[in-house]
């Protein structure tokens, strides 16, 4: 087998759009909002082909939230998009008041978290919204890895009720799973809440999530090399968070590094650690944005800047091995 | 100090030839920039170059040496997209070098992708989330009045920008509290995003909408500069409220292909394409120096 496999890229407000499409003809309940950015988050793929249900309320955030919450008070399963910086902070009271509290079936699908955003700059940029999301009752909080993952999130979340926001990116990143959500031939099942096992290792857990989950696999192959053994775990669902999975893991390989496109304030790395430390705290190390804002920058660059890579990975790997008893 | 301070020059017709040339001057600008950084939002910045121009090569007092000078006019671009405009407008009056024009959106540039105050000499806010920049000017007007400064506070917010519930909060404290040192100034271009304004959530009728929320409103055409000039210092003579000029304008203006496009909303110009709107500046140049 060749080495050099090509990457297959797409990104994941690209999958979104499209299987919106193909659920809106299936759920005839399904109605889209947008403000404004249906060309971004792709929403505009639905609004083509359901213009009777796809509303665009223009540049505001907080209206659209309440229409939101109307809507499917009235039986609709409402997705509901914009750029998660908007998403999260131009409308957080209206998400929790309206839709959070009473528990309604709206779907909040944010393209554009993180810093991958690029060139537009902080204002543009996402890195509070795992945080901010999670920490509101009754939500749901999911970070795909790639297209199929997307997918396959965006379906469940058709079938599951009760609110949930649904973080997607706005570059082309490289998809993971085959098609058919399969990994390395293995055929997976996505359920919300459960983590995914992508690769086995005894030495070292990788927590990732979003984007992160391909720097962790390249990281995975990096330290194959150096002869440590690391288990890649991908935490689609942040919350709720698969504490039986992780905590097997902490149990069985004793160290821990998550990473995430993310504050290392509040995110993924605070979710595993909160779950960890109730019943089997062993050591950690955080990848992710530091506490500060990022700048304007082509993605990549970004991401290699503030420390999104999978050489950070490796490098946090060989500290948290150093604090492993 | 070297202020810059214009404003009682003569409106005479050398005065507006000047001004048109900036203003191609910038639309100049804001179309290498956008290329050359490959992202970018030319259309917006287009419709707004001759406010810009009317406002930093006439209106303003500032000092370029001093950006933070106390008695400086304030100028907060609410819709922050559109910063190449401004961008090239300060580095034109003297704030930064013109070398940082080439390096927008790029690592480590004092020229973020949206307005930074803090990374860039000139810029009153960071703004980039819209609807936020009248609040901000709510804040300095007052200011102004409590430190008893004649300085002037000027925002310009995008005709979609609008839609954000803000900016009506704003509007309303601006007229509780008389801020007539106050002045928004909407790029009234007819298109936001998605398309056009009056498709994706209508506006009309906007001229009553600031009456009704307390405001003095003025109607002018937004690529005339004599009437942006004039409406510019009649606002001035309105007392016990602040007023709101509404310029009509044009998204792309003075490139044929990009007028009234809204792909040209968040999209730069292709080399090809550079070079044919270039040309088009060029030739209006020309018309101007004969005019
Ligand atoms: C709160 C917020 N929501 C969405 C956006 C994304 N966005 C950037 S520009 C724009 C359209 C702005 O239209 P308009 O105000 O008419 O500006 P102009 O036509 O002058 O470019 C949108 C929706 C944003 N920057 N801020
Ligand atoms: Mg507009």
């Amino acid at each position: 087998m060749s080495k050099i496999k090509e990457v297959k890229t797409m990104a994941t407000r690209d999958a979104y759009g499209k299987a919106l499409v193909e659920l809106g003809k299936i759920h005839k309940d399904i109605v889209v909002l947008d403000a404004d950015l249906s060309s971004s988050t792709r929403t505009q793929y639905f609004a083509r082909e359901f213009p009777d249900r796809f509303f665009n309320f223009g540049i505001a955030e907080a209206n659209m939230m309440g229409a939101a919450a109307g809507l499917a008070s009235c039986g609709k399963i409402v997705f509901a998009s914009t750029f998660a910086i908007f998403a999260t902070q131009r409308a957080y009271n209206q998400f929790r008041q309206s839709i959070a509290y009473p528990n309604l079936n709206v779907k909040v699908v944010a393209s554009h978290g993180g810093i991958s955003v690029g060139e537009d700059g902080v204002s543009h940029h996402c890195t509070e919204d795992i945080a901010s999301m999670r920490v509101i009752p009754n939500v749901t909080v999911i970070v795909p890895a790639d297209a199929v993952e997307t997918r396959e999130a965006v379906k469940a979340l058709v079938k599951h009720y009760g609110p949930a926001y649904l973080r997607l990116g706005r570059p082309k990143i490289p998809v993971i799973y085959e098609d058919d959500y399969s990994f390395e031939g293995k055929k997976l099942n996505f359920k919300i809440g459960e983590g995914v096992t992508l690769k086995d290792g005894s030495d070292v857990t990788i927590v990732a999530t979003g984007l992160m989950v391909y720097e962790a696999l390249q990281a995975f192959e990096e330290l194959k090399k150096n002869g440590i053994s690391a288990r890649v775990i991908n935490i689609h669902t942040i919350k709720p968070i698969d504490a039986d999975l992780l905590v097997k893991a902490a149990k069985e390989t004793g160290a821990i590094v998550t990473a995430e496109e993310h504050s290392i304030i509040g995110g993924l790395g605070s979710a595993v650690a909160e779950t960890i430390v109730q019943s089997y705290p062993v050591p950690m190390q955080f990848v992710g944005v530091k506490d500060i804002f990022a700048e304007s920058g082509p993605w990549k660059e970004l991401l290699k800047k503030y420390g999104l890579t999978s050489s950070e990975i490796v490098e946090a790997v060989k500290r948290v091995l150093k604090l492993k008893k | 100090m070297t202020v810059f301070d214009h404003k009682d020059e003569p409106h005479d017709e050398e005065l507006i030839q000047r001004l048109r040339k900036i203003a191609l001057e910038i639309r100049k600008d804001v179309l290498l920039m956008t290329t050359k950084a490959g992202s970018g939002h030319p259309g917006g910045s287009l419709s707004a170059a001759e406010i810009i121009a009317c406002l930093y090569f006439h209106h303003l007092r500032y000092d370029p040496e001093n950006p933070q000078w106390e008695d400086r006019d304030r100028f907060v671009l609410s819709k922050g997209h559109i910063c190449p405009a401004l961008y090239s407008a300060l580095s034109r009056a003297g704030f930064f070098p013109r070398e940082a024009l080439w390096t927008l959106r790029k690592i480590g540039s004092i020229l973020q992708g949206h307005p930074d105050m803090k990374k860039t000499p000139g810029v009153e806010a960071s703004t980039g989330s819209l609807g936020q920049g009248l609040s901000i000017g709510v804040g300095m007007a007052l200011a102004g009045r409590i430190d008893k400064k004649s300085y002037r506070v000027y925002v310009l917010l995008g005709d979609g920008e609008l839609d954000e519930g803000q900016v009506w909060e704003a509007a309303m404290s601006a007229a509780h509290y008389r801020l007539d040192n106050l002045l928004a100034i909407i790029d009234y271009n007819g298109l936001q995003l998605d398309g056009p304004v009056n498709q994706i959530m209508s506006i009309e009728p906007i001229a009553e909408k600031w009456e009704a929320f307390g405001w003095h409103v003025i109607e002018i055409d937004g690529h005339n500069v004599r009437q942006i000039l004039d409406a510019l210092d009649f606002a001035e003579r309105i007392k016990g409220k602040p007023t709101a000029i509404i310029a009509h304008t044009i998204k792309g203006k003075g490139i044929s292909f990009m007028e009234g496009k809204v792909e040209f909303h968040g999209k730069p110009l292709t080399e090809e394409q550079l070079k044919l709107a270039l040309k088009e500046l060029e030739l209006q140049e020309k018309l101007l120096s004969i005019e």
